[in-house]
């Protein structure tokens, strides 16, 4: 394939796309929701860090522990919390199954299970939901290993406990996903295409950031995000950058410094990874494996294939549902993937006009 | 919609923020969750938006107007130009400048930072369809001016003065530049549009250049009509009908063609409404163009009534897309049957969701 085939679509280098003269490892976050807890540690520190100012009225929006609500020009961390009960669960198992009966490519051969106690944080398979409602929990699951040592005691019970019920698939009554969204760095990404000033620009770690300085605010990238992440900042001269396209900058000016970005960070349980992309693509993989080797399989993975719709992401999720659970788009495209043809159309649409005004002038002068 | 019996405990859902409320005009539609178990194959976060719909107002629907009235002006006056119309000519001309410089007006005013509009200017870029339209209006609006200026030499006092003498030689590439950046002027909007990821917008990718052209001449024919002596205002009349009938056609092959679902924000709430009384208006003034266009009330009814026409029809598409990116139904739905249908087809190597 040509370089110019592969600028709108498809599996590509971003970075030498982008001709860099002295290219970095491409850079992402591997988000793995099993073992968030939902302590908005990110999102404060990415605040913090860069400085974003208050987002919204201070409402509490009624949906569980989510009151930040969304991505938004000034909220680059969002950690979505989902109530779910058992047959929501079963839902998201079997639709985690169905993943395999399409015959994607599946992971591969089931090693014999590591035994739950030794889990430990990494691949723990006291994961979703499994151990919690059997052990009288009111947590979610994948943080189980944690949760059975708070048993007041009973630790040892509570750990066959939870055998038992990974090993039978008992379901619980309830379970609670919480996953810390972020942008998505897009391989090809609708925003920075559309941009028309040139202020979007694709950095030497693959990643996608607004120059303040340069955006003149037309908000053509909002509409062009298939994710929803990049926003306009609203308010007065007293807002820094107001009237500005503002998102997630993977922290470029911690990245030029060899820091991990600010949500990565401060993440307590090391649910949000950050390395060069390909490590993050890997630990994913190794992570969904093992989950699903557990009898665990609404684990699967969003934006590591480089097939999809946007050229793969610079964020890798592990989600156990679907993704408009967690309010991601299921089959989410570049809309600049349609560019040409979009092209090709208008240019027919604009000779159509030249000659119907032409024949109108050609045909009578009265 | 994620609903389970713990939704029971929680108070009823509050207007979200005030961000989405407004739109769909209609107090009577509270969206209980409650209500909603009933739609099961719909999943969503909250009822929340998944795409962002552009931070975009009335200044963009008015520039997708006033830019098909220039366009269109553009060809009127290029056309009485070229076949010696000067009443077209000359109305054409004036139009096509002041429809432009107005519209650009707009697009800088709706602006995050409108001191930095000229920022626009700084790349030249194919993949946004906004950059290469701001050098197609920018090349519109300097022949445009020079149209104009040409006109103005024509009655400049001392026809054999240098500046007279310049103007007459400006004026035939004035016309030809404003014929020739006047279609992809037209055209270009509804790219714009439909390079983005609200659903209404992007998937009326195919017929919406069509409409937006046909709209454009539609409009200016209808300027030309109220503007123009009856004497000369024939081809306006021609134009006017082909121009609605371009417009009606191709919106009525966009809808068609378009996924029910996805097409669903052009039939109802505020953007069905407009596009509604956007149809009756532009066929009325196509078919009094033709049939009253000799009188000089009926060409001016009949040329208000398409300008209107075109108007609410960029209103209405404009509205219709907003909408469609503000409820997260026309995102899920579309791209989970589309997935679902490629998986039937047994391509599975495409999907964002893996397990590998």
């Amino acid at each position: 394939m040509g370089y110019l085939d592969r600028q709108l679509s498809g599996p590509t280098d971003p970075i030498a796309d982008a001709a860099w003269e002295e290219p970095r490892k491409r850079k992402g976050f591997f988000t793995d929701t099993s073992i968030c807890i939902g302590c908005k540690a990110c999102e404060v520190a990415c605040k913090e860090w860069n400085a974003l100012p208050q987002d919204g009225d201070l409402n509490l929006l009624g949906s569980s522990y989510d009151n930040t609500g969304s991505l938004g020009a000034s909220t680059w961390r969002h950690v979505a919390f989902i109530e779910q009960t058992s047959d929501r669960i079963e839902q998201a198992r079997e639709s985690g199954r169905r993943l395999v009966d399409l015959g994607m490519p599946v992971m591969r051969p089931s090693e014999p299970s590591a035994p739950l106690v030794e889990a430990g944080i990494g691949p723990s398979p006291a994961a979703p939901g499994i151990d919690s409602a059997e052990l009288g929990i009111g947590s979610s699951g994948p943080g189980g290993a944690g949760a059975a040592v708070g048993l007041g005691g009973d630790y040892e019970a509570a750990v066959a406990q939870a055998n038992t019920a990974a090993a039978t698939g008992t379901i619980p009554d309830f379970r609670w996903l919480m996953a810390s969204d972020v942008c998505k760095h897009c391989t090809h990404a609708g925003c920075l295409d559309v941009c028309p000033t040139g202020a979007l620009f694709r950095t030497e770690f693959g990643t996608v950031v607004v120059q303040p300085d340069v955006c003149n605010g037309c908000g053509y990238c909002v509409a062009a995000c298939p994710f929803g992440v990049i926003d306009r900042r609203e308010g007065d001269k007293t807002v820094t950058n107001h009237g500005n396209a503002q998102k997630c900058t993977l922290c470029y000016d911690r990245l030029l410094d060899d820091q991990t970005p600010a949500c990565a960070k401060a993440c307590p349980t090391t649910s949000i990874k950050f390395g060069d992309l390909d490590e993050m693509v890997a630990t994913a993989q190794e992570r969904v494996d093992t989950l699903r080797d557990n009898g665990f399989t609404e684990a699967r993975l969003y934006g590591a294939n480089a097939q999809d719709g946007v050229g793969g992401t610079g964020s890798v999720f592990l989600l156990l549902d679907e993704p408009e659970v967690y309010g991601l788009p299921p089959d989410p495209r570049v809309p600049t993937a349609d560019l040409p043809d979009m092209f090709r159309k208008a240019g027919i649409a604009g000779l159509t006009m030249l000659a119907m005004a032409a024949a109108s002038f050609l045909g009578r002068r009265r | 919609m994620t609903t389970n019996p713990f939704d029971a405990d929680r108070p009823p859902e509050p207007p979200r923020g005030g961000r989405r409320r407004r739109n769909g005009g209609g107090g009577g539609r509270r969206r209980d969750e409650s209500l909603m178990v009933p739609d099961v194959e719909f999943e969503s976060y909250y009822g929340r938006n998944i795409v962002k719909a552009p931070p975009w107002k009335e200044e963009i629907p008015i520039y997708l107007f006033l830019g098909g009235l220039a366009a269109g002006s553009g060809l009127v006056g290029a056309g009485g130009s070229a076949r010696n119309l000067p009443a077209l000519r000359r109305r054409g001309r004036i139009a096509a400048l002041l429809a432009v410089a107005l519209g650009g007006g707009a697009l800088a005013k709706d602006l995050g930072r409108p001191d930095r509009a000229l920022n626009m200017m700084r790349t030249m870029k194919l993949t946004s369809p906004m950059s290469v339209g701001s050098w197609i209006l920018s090349g519109f609006g300097a022949f445009a001016g020079a149209a104009v200026a040409a006109e103005v030499g024509r009655e400049l006092p001392n026809q054999q003065g240098l500046m007279a003498r310049t103007l007459r030689v400006v004026d035939p590439p004035a016309a030809i530049g404003s014929a020739l950046f006047a279609p992809p002027l037209a055209a270009y909007t509804a790219v714009l549009l439909s390079d983005t990821a609200a659903p209404t917008w992007h998937e009326s990718y195919r017929e919406l250049p069509f409409v937006f052209v046909g709209s454009a001449n539609a409009a200016a024919a209808g300027l030309a009509l109220v503007m123009s002596p009856t004497d000369q205002n024939g081809p306006a009349r021609a134009m006017a009908a082909s121009g609605a009938a371009l417009e009606l056609g191709a919106f009525e092959v966009m809808r068609r063609n378009m996924d029910p679902l996805v097409a669903e924000p052009l039939h109802e709430g505020k953007a069905g409404r407009l596009l509604r009384l956007a149809e009756i208006l532009t066929g009325a003034g196509a078919l009094g163009a033709v049939l009253l266009g000799r009188n000089r009330v009926g060409a001016g009814l009949s040329g208000l009534a398409l300008m209107a026409g075109s108007a609410l029809t960029r209103f209405g598409v404009f509205e219709a897309g907003m909408e469609s990116a503000k409820d997260p139904k026309y995102t899920v739905q579309p791209q989970r049957e589309r997935l679902e249908r490629r998986r039937a087809d047994g391509v599975t190597d495409d999907s964002i969701t893996t397990i590998r």
